[in-house]
């Protein structure tokens, strides 16, 4: 371990999602840092409202409350332009730190049940975030709910592939992911 | 057991990169053809156009059924494309959040190095 230790750090995870059933959807990602820590982040308020919206949303977390134990509720209130437009909430099923974490969403009737676990590899952590939908039609709706339609779909990838040709100098890369 | 494909985009990137399929699929957007009539309008032999078909089909973008002697094209697979590009969005959306994570992951390293790993 130490002959690494002016080695640089390893390189970040890649995020992977997929599909993995008719009612499920998987995230994962690998983090630099001990399950501990990645748990705190996950579980800490003040935290959570650091990370949880990416700037680029142009939104923020008003407000985030989380009573991380078996049966606590959790609340995060969004704003745009200082007004709040939407709040995430439900409920810990589990609490198992710093390995899981399983939660309920209920601002929709259709919203998950979503199972975070932390698995420590060495001096990373590996996350992988499993949502488990009602049914196969919500998650169904939720993924082609957006009624674009073929032509808006078709228009979306050729933003896609224009964005990666250009990334990759030019020419087409070989595959859209590495 | 419903069969799940790895998110397609990978595929439909291919399919998409050549000009004559992407011509074919805004032909198809405007009404079904079949293979001849394809031909015909692209200025190809039934063989290429088979072909250029044939990877449409893989990728889920065009569906094709065979009524007598004629096979006839749609646009097809809209479903699994829409769903591969709403999970291409999640995947953003969750990069994006992740390096946020990152930093924080960071800022928590230092003050533990700082401050040893008694409790707050």
């Amino acid at each position: 371990m130490d002959a690494n230790a002016n080695k640089p750090a390893p390189a970040k995870g890649k995020t992977k999602v997929e599909r993995t059933g008719d009612r499920e959807i998987v995230i994962s990602r690998t983090f630099n840092g001990p399950a501990r820590l990645v748990f705190e982040a996950w579980t800490t308020p003040e935290l959570l409202k650091t990370w949880w919206v990416p700037k680029s949303t142009g939104m923020m977390l008003a407000s985030c409350t989380a009573d991380v134990r078996p049966g606590g509720q959790y609340r995060f209130e969004f704003a745009r332009e200082g007004s709040v437009i939407m709040a995430f909430f439900g409920r810990y099923l589990e609490v198992v730190p710093p390995t899981k974490l399983v939660w309920t969403n209920e601002e929709s009737p259709d919203g998950s049940v979503t199972t975070l676990t932390f698995e420590e590899r060495g001096d990373t952590t590996l996350l992988t975030l499993r949502e488990v939908y009602p049914s196969k039609e919500a998650l169904d709706e939720i993924m082609g709910g957006t009624d674009g339609g073929m032509e808006e779909t078709l228009d979306q990838l050729e933003a896609l592939l224009a964005e990666k040709r250009a990334a990759n100098g030019g020419k087409w890369p070989e595959r859209l992911r590495g | 057991m419903v069969q799940y494909f790895s998110p397609p985009l990978d595929t439909a990137f291919a399919a998409l990169s050549d000009a004559t399929r992407r011509g074919v699929l805004e032909q198809l957007a405007r009404s079904d053809a079949s293979i001849t009539e394809l031909a015909d309008a692209f200025h190809m032999t039934l063989t290429g156009m088979k072909k250029h078909i044939g990877v449409l089909e893989e990728a889920g973008l065009v569906a094709t059924e065979k009524v007598g002697r004629v096979r006839t094209c749609r646009l097809g697979g809209r479903a699994l494309l829409e769903e591969a590009a709403w999970i291409e969005n999640y995947r953003n959306l969750w990069a994006a959040r992740f390096e946020g994570l990152d930093e924080v992951i960071e800022q928590l390293k230092r003050k533990e190095a700082t401050h040893g790993r008694q409790r707050k």
